[in-house]
């Protein structure tokens, strides 16, 4: 009954063609970013910033990145572990070069140097598909992983081994470091996410999405209408790693405020991946479903043994995570796969006629 | 959709034409020494008996395979072999036999994908979208709703193609190719599974493309009806060799061109 | 100057100045090859007849090992253990069938792949929570599986081979040809091609794809068996070997995922490869190419032949 799109009529293409054409969707929206950016940073506590929504964003603009390779061009990638490193690393030597930049500006810059690197290791797409690209990506990821713990100039030579991270201020207030707060660096994400969805919405709805998408739906049907294959595909990973880059770099810098260098590891690589799958291939707001599902979950799992009484070893508790997680992997493909984001179309759907059934 | 200006090809003067086109596949000769000519403003068909080549030859013109020999002549300039990218910069459309349509969008944006080559805004224009992208979208937009209009298919843009009929796929198809504003539009076999209602429909779009628009067509197609109807010359391949090539009048009574389709007698007069 | 000679040269008279070294060398090539052509040759089993690239065969090496162990541990003697896991494999590939595949069965090869990627998952979760997460030692004596080591003088030094590691030779060699003759000679082996070619053309004549794959899977599960317990012989068992398996997809990309003979070839490429990668060259980069190294030869293939030594060209028809 509220869901109706009756009475808005459009009168121009640009109306027709909007990301939000209906009022209650641009509603809602605005209602989403005014919680989040005022109501959020003035109440919420330091543990629901840190441990929930600061990781969630992070996860979910990776997720987005994955998104863009996979799901809108088609091209599988077990990279994106090593690409968030990039640009953590990145950042890094940036701001260990030039510190009196702004750290908000390297954190930005990184995601260049992973698009590089995204490049390069982009290039075999111009003989090898599908599941062998794949594979190609996995040489990435291991070949990165071994450059992070072996060349000590990327970690500024420190003895741990692990990124250290320095304090950086903006306008006097921390931003990165020790002393930085939950809420400045919730801000901080959140603007960045924001920021860079906007993008990454500008460019799948318009020329740079339909050429992702066909090349996915049929290469050589795309070749013919003028679209040309490797420039398209090394602008997917251009783009994607520029984004994990973002990724990493907000994950060190703006999170765990230091890092080692397994946090880039082929299992970050897959737990995007899943979170890409489960949230919907080919659709923006499904890498934040997938996102708050396979993150949220594990914090549910830890903390309902204990709501309901019952003393779980926390290594049991890890243990059924796996297990868990697995099933819900499988229960998920057999009964939606298209993912939650499919879910979500379809309830939306159901609303628009609600209450009645059809 | 256009008007015809002074640097293109003048009617009546010969858009592309193949010479002495071979083309194997290890050792299966599809193609053997085939040549002929396309001009502008016609609508020329290719027929022949299944088999016979008729679908390596457009996918040669377009640049899909690449004949072992012979010459590929597109407006003046001869090249060995096309390579699919510069066919479509040449303005070369095609639809297909088996439909490639991209399944994962909706009609308007398989049509729209075909204005790419058109589309100029680069990158950084398309990050901030509001501005020269979007503008240059709109533009777009009202030339492919022109092409729904014409193609009657207005009612189901908005709907993700794999969940439409056949016969409306084919258009969807149609109307991606005329998108790219073709000089040479190859259809593959068009009406293949169409009713005949449907076949009428298809063949007065054909018609007012070539009449309206001035697009030349080739054409591949079983239907005799059709094609004699529809096309101004006939090019009759058999077995990857051409067997006659003249108007569609000539081509009917062709001795060889009957023998290709009914096989050779069996005491029974033809 | 000096670079171009220490990665052009200088392997290469290192390896003649020792031949010993160099002998030895290969033979722990050729062992680890043979261990990683039978990993692949499990994920070769599946996708030949079901077209599902199975990314859990190697929790599946590990879970047949810790069952193995762990029915062993509570007093089961050895070759009833044996039987038993062997048992729990037919099981699990039942399961699979039912619960994973039928579900899925028209479903994208994204789609299936991704789904083994949840039995990974399962299967971590299920091996930690029944057999804990600390890392076994492998029956091998229990099992008559010879331990101790050869040596031989010669080639300017001596050369020693692991009894074990014959032994896993020994047993992958027939393993592998065991397969091949049911695959050629039988009519379940006739099937299972038939199913790999074309699901639909099988169903037609009659073949029952589900049996089919459980047939299958439970190959995939008694290969993976063995190889747990060579493994694990040699070594120990624990969790870190599902990511050695990660190894067996440049095998894959050599050999083709079609193709047994090429999982064989493409593992002794691989191994023999990696392991000559790491000694002579692996001091000139700070040492632990291994990670890496076998990706980046099979990367170099795939770039001049897309579908592997031994893979079915991919042809695109439209």
């Amino acid at each position: 009954m509220l869901y109706r799109e009756v009475g808005q009529y459009k009168t121009s293409y640009a109306a027709d063609m909007a990301v939000f054409p209906i009022l209650q969707d641009r509603i809602g929206i605005g209602v989403i970013l005014l919680v989040a950016f005022v109501v959020i940073p003035l109440t919420g506590n330091d543990f629901l910033l840190n441990a929930v929504l600061i990781p969630f964003l992070i996860f979910s603009l990776a997720a987005i990145g994955l998104n863009l390779l996979t799901g809108y061009t088609g091209l599988l990638s077990l990279g994106t572990g090593a690409f968030m490193g990039v640009g953590a690393y990145a950042c890094l030597k940036l701001t260990t070069y030039f510190p009196q930049v702004n750290i908000i500006v390297w954190i930005l810059a990184s995601g260049f140097f992973s698009a590089a690197v995204g490049v390069l290791f982009g290039l075999p797409s111009l003989r090898i598909k599908g599941f062998y690209l794949a594979v190609a990506t996995l040489a990435a990821q291991f070949f990165l992983e071994w450059c992070f713990i072996r060349i000590p100039w990327l970690y500024n030579y420190a003895i741990s081994g692990a990124i250290e991270v320095p304090k950086r201020t903006l306008a006097g207030i921390a931003l990165t470091g020790p002393t930085a707060t939950a809420s400045t660096r919730y801000v901080v994400v959140l603007g960045i996410v924001v920021l860079l969805t906007w993008v990454a919405s500008n460019l799948v709805h318009g020329r740079i999405g339909r050429m992702w998408m066909a090349v996915r739906d049929m290469d050589l049907a795309a070749e013919l209408v003028g679209i040309r294959l490797l420039p398209t595909k090394l602008l997917a990973f251009a783009v994607s790693s520029f984004y994990c880059g973002v990724a990493g770099a907000m994950m060190v810098f703006l999170w765990y405020g230091g890092a080692e260098a397994n946090v880039f590891a082929i299992d970050q690589s897959f737990l995007i991946l899943f979170m890409v799958i489960i949230g919907g291939l080919g659709t923006l707001i499904g890498s934040f479903f997938g996102a708050a599902l396979i993150y949220i979950l594990p914090i549910v799992l830890r903390w309902v043994p204990e709501a309901f009484g019952l003393p779980l070893h926390p290594a049991t508790v890890e243990h059924l995570q796996f297990l868990i997680l697995g099933v819900l992997i499988i229960v998920f493909l057999v009964v939606e796969p298209s993912g939650l984001a499919r879910l979500w179309q379809i309830g939306k759907q159901k609303l628009r006629v609600w209450p009645f059934p059809y | 959709m256009r008007a015809p200006s002074s640097g293109d090809t003048a009617l009546g003067e010969v858009l592309l034409a193949v010479e002495d086109v071979s083309l194997s596949f290890g050792g299966v000769r599809a193609l053997t020494a085939v040549s002929f000519d396309i001009r502008k403003g016609e609508i020329r068909a290719i027929i022949g008996p299944n088999g016979a080549g008729k679908t390596s030859m457009l996918n040669v013109v377009n640049g899909f395979y690449q004949p072992q020999s012979g010459r590929i002549t597109f407006k003046g300039e001869a090249r060995n072999s096309m390579r699919p990218y510069a066919a479509a910069r040449g303005g070369i459309a095609r639809t297909f036999q088996n439909l490639a349509l991209f399944r994962g969008m909706t009609t308007l944006d398989n049509i729209l994908a075909g204005r790419s080559l058109k589309m100029r805004r680069g990158f950084f224009w398309q990050v901030i979208r509001h501005g020269p992208a979007l503008t240059e979208e709109v533009e777009h937009r009202r030339r492919v709703e022109e092409i729904i209009d014409f193609l009657e298919i207005a009612a189901i843009r908005k709907i993700p193609v794999g969940r439409l009929p056949y016969g409306l796929q084919k258009r969807v198809e149609l109307g991606r190719a005329l998108a790219m504003e073709p000089d040479l539009l190859l259809l593959d076999e068009p009406m293949a599974g169409m009713n005949l209602e449907e076949k009428e429909d298809m063949s007065r779009f054909i018609i007012d493309v070539n009449q309206q628009y001035g697009t030349t067509i080739a054409l591949i197609e079983h239907d005799m009806g059709v094609v004699m109807d529809l096309s101004d010359r006939v090019v009759v391949l058999d077995y990857g060799r051409k067997i006659a090539d003249a108007v569609p009048d000539e081509v009917k009574k062709d001795e060889n061109v009957i023998r290709a389709y009914l096989g050779q007698p069996h005491g029974v007069s033809a | 100057m000096h670079l171009l000679y220490q990665i052009f040269v200088d392997p290469f008279v290192q390896m003649g100045a020792a031949p010993d070294l160099l002998a030895q060398t290969l033979w722990d090539g050729l062992v680890a090859g043979v261990l990683y052509a039978l990993i692949a040759l499990g994920f070769v089993l599946i996708f030949k007849a079901s077209g599902v690239f199975n990314f859990a065969q190697g929790i599946m090496v590990v879970f047949a090992a810790l069952t193995l162990v762990g029915l062993h541990e509570h007093g089961v003697p050895a070759f009833l253990a044996l039987g038993l896991t062997i048992v729990v494999m037919f099981v699990l590939a039942f399961g699979v069938e039912r619960l994973m595949l039928r579900p899925l069965v028209n479903q994208s090869d994204v789609i299936l792949f991704m789904a083994t990627f949840g039995l990974t998952y399962i299967l971590i979760g299920l091996g930690q929570l029944i057999f804990g997460g600390n890392p076994k030692v492998m029956i091998a004596n229990e099992l008559y599986l010879p331990s101790g080591e050869m040596r031989f003088k010669g080639l300017g030094g001596f050369v020693s081979f692991q009894k074990i590691d014959i032994a896993a030779v020994i047993i992958a060699s027939l393993m592998v040809a065991v397969l091949a003759v049911f695959f050629q000679r039988t009519r379940i082996g006739r099937a299972l091609r038939a199913v790999a070619d074309s699901h639909q053309a099988a169903l037609s004549v009659g073949i029952s794809l589900e049996q089919i794959w459980v047939i299958v899977w439970f190959a995939a599960g008694v290969v993976a068996l063995t190889t747990g317990i060579m493994w694990g012989a040699r070594s120990e068992v624990s969790f870190s070997l599902q990511i050695i398996a990660l190894k067996a997809l440049p095998v894959l990309i050599l050999g083709g995922l079609t193709s047994i003979p090429g999982a064989i070839v493409g593992g002794l490429i691989i191994g023999i490869g990696e392991k000559l990668g790491e000694f002579y060259w692996g001091p000139l980069l700070g040492g632990g190419i291994e990670t890496w190294f076998a990706y980046v030869i099979a990367l170099g293939f795939l770039v001049f032949r897309p579908q592997g030594l031994f893979g079915e060209k991919i042809i695109e028809r439209i």
